[in-house]
């Protein structure tokens, strides 16, 4: 057996994408030799597709924004289902994470006054999105890039060595956390180029490993997305919460095939763009829900005027959450009244000049004139819903980021609770500045305080070597592929936008038969960069994380967010009191009811009674 | 609407390897990406290709196409003949680790090396402000997804590995004008340019500018530019002064 390579860090980050940067910068900045992993190159996690913008109640372009407005919307966003703590600290702290932006050297785009520019997004009241064009992902990543690769510099100056307290190792996954006893002790995991395995001792571990969509056919995620820190945090004894709630953004490609799931921002919606069917109506106007009925316009002229004149009309349906205009898509076309390739027409055409749609939408027309050959200045786009988010995932104490193992932290997408059963759009970017820095810290300061540094067992790492290898040592098993095209299509098909019981029951048996075949995967070639293999790994992870989502959204038997029930319909006020947990068991996953923490008082008093008693029971209202 | 493609893949590793030929099904709307990944599929599952967001945002996904740095997202099928045999290679500049997977790692060495932004002392969070009018210059910059095609097609490094060492390429040449041309940035980046990162390599070709999927004006916008305050400096420093003295406020 070739010698292991080993490493010892202070903190160690999991995912490079904006939680874990931001993580890895606040850990550093507080004295911590600290390590980033990631799965791509440095500067190519999925953050970098971000589109739209990073939600933050600046007031630049509304004075009347401020952090209790963005905290309300970010509640009804998620229908109250928000761990109300996260949505508090959120709206309070997203500024001040934009604003230090601008000091690590972001160029957002400007105000005539010269301030940050914001834009309108479905479910915020005012215009309250940063953006760079339709890039701000690329934007946000390159910047943490660039301010990691400046504290690398300061070491250099210090110590003559870039890496002396903040290194980065691409092209790495993590296949395996290690502890010692109760207390998280490091990571196990694999060089992608070479398939020689690495064993990291740290004392913390940050997770910040994204979402889950490859798990579904139809998705804008891109292939990192397997839920890896899901898995690992399931698998090290931590909980996950919320995971029945998966946004499907109501705007990916439809056409042509191979770029299908690929996403259309909100923002062509947020600058103007209207949704229209087959008979060239705009439907939206048709599915308004009761709970917005005093925010949303009825008629297509107050929507228009509202573009110019905010204070005095209601806001077009159009950008009304994304589970609601997900599922009036879905409605539409069930309905027959799609577009010819089982889309709907989202069209900026006939609302901008062309000019003007090239300067604020240009990767949009880039996207759709390359991989489509439709001019979006011209033409309508085709549209439907798309796995894109998912609200669910690692329980963590609000402050610090804490799992319930000790060592073992979480921030942005792979943590649940902050988005509640739907998150807003913009709210993920400014998630993980805000958190991914209070990760930072939090771990930080466990380590300080700890007396003595847990210790790696020779077992552990025996046993996760073990774990990785087997697809090789088994002959004459499947290929790894055909069961992720099965794993995608039956989540696709059965846990989906609009889910039945029947059905839900119905994948869960496949996920037990997909689980019994994947222990005899059979993959060929050698360690050495080998694709099939990475992708035979990681599908554990998949298995058992869609497990979780199928069997918490079968027990919720109501509708609510990012979790639509054909057989129960609507929204019940006693189940927002209740989160579904998941935790390990054997090699599934068990889920079962806790009660919801109750809205601090101070909290609630910023909302109309009238508009609590359409969330809350008769007995919290008392 | 479905075909069978013919393609020329080149499989191998840092000691040697050759072109493999595949006949494989091509379907409406794809791209050459798609391709890859259904070789991967039914034919050569350890074929190694490095690719991640499939949406031309990462940049992820380059490699050379019948000879033409691209990504391999971005290509699509549409664009070649049915009968045309699609020759798909790994990018040329780079050392190979496997397949279509090269060794990149020369750019992340080459980013370090330049001074990162010098935010204004006076100036709290919050209290940034610059007009759009000047901050597009180097947005147009901050563009790039670092696909690294520039710097793989440049020729300045393309076949000769002696350069190296003294010269940045286009990509990380344009990220010292990006800075240099960001409003309230406080360091001095003209002479770096010329004596640290060798702009005076940049013959100013422009084949960098061409293979570039944003579509970014390199030469004209980014290097032209810099090589003209390089030329100011050597000749009147109170240009230079003056520039970075009286700008708008
Ligand atoms: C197309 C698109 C557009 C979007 N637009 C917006 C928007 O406009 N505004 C907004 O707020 N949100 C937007 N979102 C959502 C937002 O971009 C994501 O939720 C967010 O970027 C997630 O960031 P993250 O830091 O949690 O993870 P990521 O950026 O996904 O990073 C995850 C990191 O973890 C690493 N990793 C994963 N598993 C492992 C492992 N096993 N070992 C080692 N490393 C691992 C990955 O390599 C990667 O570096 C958009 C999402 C998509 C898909």
């Amino acid at each position: 057996m070739p010698e292991l390579e080993r490493h010892s860090f202070d903190v160690l980050v999991i995912g490079a994408g904006g939680a874990g940067l931001r993580a890895a910068i606040e850990a550093r900045e507080h004295g911590m030799r600290t390590a980033v992993l990631c799965k791509s190159l440095f500067g190519k996690a999925h953050t970098v597709m971000a589109e739209g913008g990073i939600a933050a109640a600046m007031g630049n372009v509304n004075s009347s924004d401020n952090w209790q407005v963005h905290f309300r919307d970010t509640m009804r966003g998620g229908k109250f289902l928000n761990n109300w703590r996260m949505a508090e600290l959120h709206a309070q702290e997203a500024p001040q994470r934009v604003w230090e932006l601008e000091t690590y050297g972001a160029l957002f785009d400007r105000t005539k006054d010269g301030r940050i520019s914001q834009r309108n997004f479905g479910g915020h009241e005012y215009p309250r999105l940063a953006h760079v064009g339709d890039r701000t992902g690329l934007e946000l990543i390159r910047t943490l890039q660039q301010k990691i690769v400046s504290l690398q510099q300061e070491d250099h100056r210090e110590f003559g060595d870039y890496e002396e307290r903040l290194r980065v190792f691409q092209e790495f996954t993590v296949t395996d956390l290690v502890k010692d006893g109760d207390r998280i002790a490091g990571a196990f995991g694999y060089w992608r180029e070479s398939g020689r395995f690495v064993l990291f001792e740290a004392p913390a571990v940050i997770l910040a490993t994204g979402g889950i969509g490859k798990s579904f056919k139809v998705t804008s995620n891109s292939w990192e997305y397997t839920g890896d820190g899901h898995a690992l945090a399931l698998r090290a004894g931590a909980s996950l919460i919320n995971m029945e709630f998966i946004q499907f953004h109501p705007t990916g490609m439809v056409w042509p095939p191979s770029v299908k799931g690929i996403l259309v921002t909100e923002s062509v919606r947020g600058d103007g763009g209207v949704l229209r069917n087959s008979d060239g109506k705009r439907f939206m106007f048709d599915y308004i829900p009761e709970v917005f009925k005093d925010k949303y316009a009825d008629n297509e002229e107050e929507a228009d005027r509202w573009y110019t004149d905010q204070a005095n009309n209601r806001r077009p349906p159009e950008l009304l959450p994304r589970d609601e205009v997900a599922r009036a898509i879905n409605s539409e076309v069930k309905a027959g009244r799609g577009s010819p390739h089982g889309g709907v027409f989202l069209d900026v055409s006939t609302r901008l000049p062309a000019e003007e749609i090239r300067r604020r939408l240009p990767s949009m027309h880039h996207q759709f004139k390359e991989l489509a050959d439709v001019d979006i200045t011209a033409q309508p786009m085709e549209v439907g819903p798309t796995c894109h988010y998912v609200m669910g995932g690692v329980e963590v104490d609000p402050d610090t980021g804490s799992s319930s193992v000790a060592g073992l932290y979480a921030a942005g997408e792979v943590s649940g609770g902050m988005h509640g059963s739907n998150r807003l759009g913009g709210n993920s970017l400014s998630d993980l500045l805000v958190f991914g820095r209070r990760a930072g810290a939090g771990a930080a300061e466990y380590v300080r305080a700890m007396t003595d540094r847990p210790v790696v067992s020779e077992e552990s790492v025996t046993e996760a070597r073990a774990t990785a290898l087997k697809p090789f040592q088994q002959e004459g098993g499947e290929n790894p592929y055909t069961l992720h095209m099965e794993l995608q299509q039956s989540m696709n098909d059965l846990v989906g936008i609009i889910r039945r019981a029947g059905e839900m029951e119905e994948a869960l048996q496949r996920l037990e038969k997909l689980k019994e075949r994947a222990q005899s995967l059979t993959v060929e070639g050698h360690q050495q960069f080998n694709p099939g293999w990475h992708l035979a790994l990681d599908l554990r992870n998949m298995l058992l994380v869609s497990e979780c989502v199928a069997k918490a959204a079968l027990l919720r038997t109501e509708s609510r967010g990012g979790h639509t029930r054909d057989d129960h319909p609507s929204m019940d006020a006693e189940w927002r009191r209740k989160l579904l947990v998941c935790t390990a068991s054997g090699d599934g996953a068990v889920v079962e009811e806790k009660p919801q923490i109750p809205i601090r008082s101070d909290l609630l008093d910023l909302f109309d009674r009238t508009e609590l008693e359409k969330y809350l029971t008769a007995e919290e209202l008392a | 609407m479905s075909y069978q493609g013919k393609f020329r893949v080149w499989r191998g590793d840092d000691s040697g390897g050759a072109l493999e030929d595949f006949t494989v099904e091509v379907n409406e709307g794809e791209v050459v990406l798609d391709i890859i990944h259904r070789l991967q599929a039914t034919q050569a599952p350890d074929l190694a290709v490095r690719w991640n967001c499939k949406a031309g945002k990462c940049g992820s996904c380059s490699a050379e196409i019948n000879g033409r740095p691209r990504l391999m997202c971005m290509t699509r099928m549409s664009v070649f003949e049915e009968s045309e045999t699609i020759t798909v290679t790994p990018m040329r500049t780079f050392p190979i680790i496997r397949d279509l997977v090269t060794d990149v790692s020369f750019n992340y060495t080459k980013a370090r090396e330049i001074p990162s932004f010098a935010p204004p002392k006076d100036l709290a969070p919050g209290e940034y402000r610059m007009q759009q009018v000047d901050v597009e210059r180097s947005q147009e910059f901050r563009k790039c997804i670092e696909c690294f095609l520039c710097q793989n097609t440049c020729h300045v490094v393309r076949d000769h590995e002696e350069n190296k060492e003294a010269f940045s390429g286009p990509r990380f040449l344009m990220r010292v004008a990006e800075l240099e041309m960001h409003p309230l940035d406080t360091a001095d980046r003209v002479d770096q340019a010329q004596d640290e990162h060798g702009l005076g390599y940049c013959n100013i070709t422009k084949c960098c500018s061409e293979v570039c999927p944003e579509h970014i004006h390199i030469t004209d916008n980014a290097l032209i530019p810099m090589k003209e305050r390089v030329a100011d400096r050597k000749y009147d420093p109170i240009v230079w002064l003056g520039n970075k003295l009286f700008r708008r406020p």
